[in-house]
């Protein structure tokens, strides 16, 4: 019989922990899917992050390391300068890669670091249950902005895509969705195009995947996804923002 | 080239004994008086096939040696005390993932920004863990230039052994000096340990089980077990691991408790007051943890009092004071804020009965 539909070789029979119409199963899936038809498997150390996704480390079937919060980046350097023959690549929410771990974010894309990181925006703390991210969206109620973000009192929001194509280091920068299976089709390109980066030693590469939280959103799964669709999305254009002509060809 | 004396400072022994230990891997950030660690550093590693990293941070430097030593290179830092403070998130991560690395702290004045003065306040935070949680990490004491770069080396050798990081503490006056120094046959980097995360394309066929470096243990009792076998570990090393050195002791009724550059205030003290018939003597813990307890213990019986010198209000005296017969009589001679403790001070110190 032939097998139409598997788990990708690069993911653990360990079954996900999410809440339901939770995207962070499906990015795993997805970054899994592109190690698999990238042949990575065995090259690749995966850094976890400190998040709801702080088990990576058990969902991916290849050598990993869990670093501390927003610290992803910093410990991916240095495996990739100590293994420059591995493909290392970073899994991190917002909290860990636009907050407390900004600094290592934007210094290794500044440098240029030949990793490749996929990056989940759901507007939120997910894990430590729903408080303000910094990419809260304006006039969300988390529970740290009860009243909903205003600019005057939480500040504004940080889009981090804009922010990193200020930089001269990245090779790849890409916004997606996961809210249909087109979008998810598109976004495997993106994680692809990323991890292909790395593969040409391009220099930084990243994937940032706007993701639904419908736990601490207070929303059902359908209305999770009308949210990323509809709110998120409009403040935070997806498309490729950064894509070196050397990441297309061959 | 094996019988040559070159004159170095203390931070350039920092930098020769680890590359001689087979160090390829430095990842630092700037601070005075150790930043010609990371210079030397710099002009060196690249030509070795090496990787030197300048640091956004501390944060990340120490970061920087967890995913290296994870990845199982010999890898280190240095900073000096506030860097090393920013560190401690990291080193307590490094504890208990029990990836080794080697961390030299050149110790300045504190608290605070406090001055570039040498100083020992940090010796709380190095030798009781420093980070959160139960842990702790071996700390070597030298007190010159070619204890250094001797202790440096053996530093990635206690590390490898113990799955651990470990400490060469010093300060700002043993770092910048300059002393003769004779350096060793060097040896290549050892292999990864079997435990590292290399890839498994880098491994023999039946090695083929993905590997995991983490901190987190959310199982229930999972963390218990780590600890206790941490525990274990540390009770080991606080067995296996003393080292001290001891100056005069054999027939001394006082003797001088001292580490570091102090110490060798302290040995000039001791022969002077010798050479005026006083019986002084000097214990020199080079091991800060495991501390000497026992050698110590067993010159507090003998000796009429201890004086324990040290620039800072006193943090290593507390140890002394745990390690000693209730019957010493235990005195202090201390220094703060980047102040020198000179012979003399110590010298009038053991004049007094
Ligand atoms: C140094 C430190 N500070 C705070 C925390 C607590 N903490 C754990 S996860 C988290 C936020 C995670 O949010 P995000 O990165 O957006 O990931 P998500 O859970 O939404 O997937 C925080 C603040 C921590 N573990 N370590
Ligand atoms: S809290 Fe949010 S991010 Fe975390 S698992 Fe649940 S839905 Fe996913």
């Amino acid at each position: 019989m032939a097998v139409l539909f598997s788990r990708p070789q690069s993911l653990t029979d360990t079954p996900f922990r999410y809440c339901p119409g939770c995207h962070h199963g499906l990015a795993h899936r997805l970054g899994a899917e592109a190690l698999d038809e990238l042949n990575l498997r065995e090259k690749a150390v995966g850094i976890a992050s400190v998040g709801c996704s702080v088990y990576t480390n058990e969902f991916f079937n290849c050598d990993t390391q869990q670093a501390a919060h927003g610290r992803a980046p910093a410990v991916a350097t240095a495996v990739k300068r100590a293994r420059p023959e591995c493909f290392v690549f970073t899994y991190q929410g917002d909290g860990d890669l636009a907050s407390i771990g900004m600094a290592e974010t934007i210094h290794a894309a500044a440098r240029g670091e030949n990793i490749s990181i996929i990056f989940i925006n759901n507007a939120c703390y997910g894990m430590t249950g729903g408080q303000m991210a910094p990419t809260t969206l304006p006039g969300q109620k988390t529970t740290t902005s009860p009243l909903g973000r205003e600019a005057a009192r939480e500040g504004n929001p940080i889009d981090m895509m804009k922010l990193l194509n200020a930089l001269e280091g990245p090779a790849y920068l890409s916004r997606v969705l996961l809210t249909s299976p087109g979008k998810q089709a598109a976004a495997k390109r993106s994680i692809l195009r990323a991890f292909r980066a790395q593969m040409k030693g391009l220099g930084f590469s990243l994937v940032e995947i706007l993701s639904a939280c419908p736990s601490n959103w207070r929303m059902t799964p359908v209305e999770a996804l009308r949210y990323v669709d509809e709110v998120m999305a409009k403040y935070y254009p997806p498309g490729e923002v950064r894509v070196a002509k050397e990441v297309l060809e061959g | 080239m094996k019988d040559q004396v070159e004159l170095v400072s203390g931070n350039r022994a920092v930098a020769r004994g680890a590359l001689d230990a087979g160090c390829r891997m430095y990842f630092g950030y700037p601070i005075t008086p150790q930043t010609e660690i990371a210079e030397y550093m710099s002009m060196v590693l690249p030509e070795m096939n090496g990787v030197f990293l300048q640091a956004e941070s501390e944060l990340a430097a120490i970061n920087m040696v967890y995913g290296a030593a994870g990845a199982g290179r010999r890898v280190m830092t240095t900073s000096s005390s506030p860097g090393i403070s920013l560190m401690m998130e990291g080193l307590s991560y490094l504890a208990t993932a029990e990836l080794p690395c080697v961390i030299a702290n050149v110790m300045r004045g504190g608290p605070g920004l406090g001055n570039i003065s040498p100083a020992q306040g940090d010796y709380f935070q190095a030798v009781k863990g420093g980070g959160h949680g139960d842990y702790h990490t071996p700390v070597l004491a030298p007190w010159s230039v070619q204890e250094i770069y001797d202790l440096t080396r053996t530093a990635f050798d206690l590390a490898d052994r113990w799955r651990n990081p470990v400490f060469i503490l010093l300060d700002g006056l043993l770092g910048t000096m300059m002393e003769p120094l004779r350096t060793r046959e060097p040896v290549p980097e050892r292999e990864a340990p079997s435990w590292a995360t290399t890839g498994i394309f880098a491994r023999e066929a039946n090695d083929r089980t993905p590997r995991s470096i983490y901190t987190l243990h959310m199982p229930e009792g999972a963390l218990t077990e780590v600890n206790r076998r941490l525990q274990a570990k540390y009770r080991e090393i606080a067995r296996e691991e003393v080292r001290y050195d001891e100056h005069f002791t054999r027939d001394a009724e006082v003797l001088v408790v001292a580490y570091g550059s102090v110490a060798r205030s302290a040995l000039q003290a001791v022969r002077i007051a010798r050479q005026q018939g006083r019986r002084a003597g000097l214990f020199r813990p080079v091991s800060l943890w495991p501390f000497p307890e026992e050698a110590l213990y067993n010159l507090s019986e003998k000796v009429q009092k201890i004086l324990v010198a040290e620039m800072s209000s006193g943090q290593m005296l507390e140890d002394v004071r745990l390690a000693t017969a209730p019957s010493c009589k235990i005195e202090f001679a201390g220094a703060m804020g980047g102040e020198l403790i000179y012979p003399g001070t110590i010298l009038t110190r053991l004049q007094e009965e």
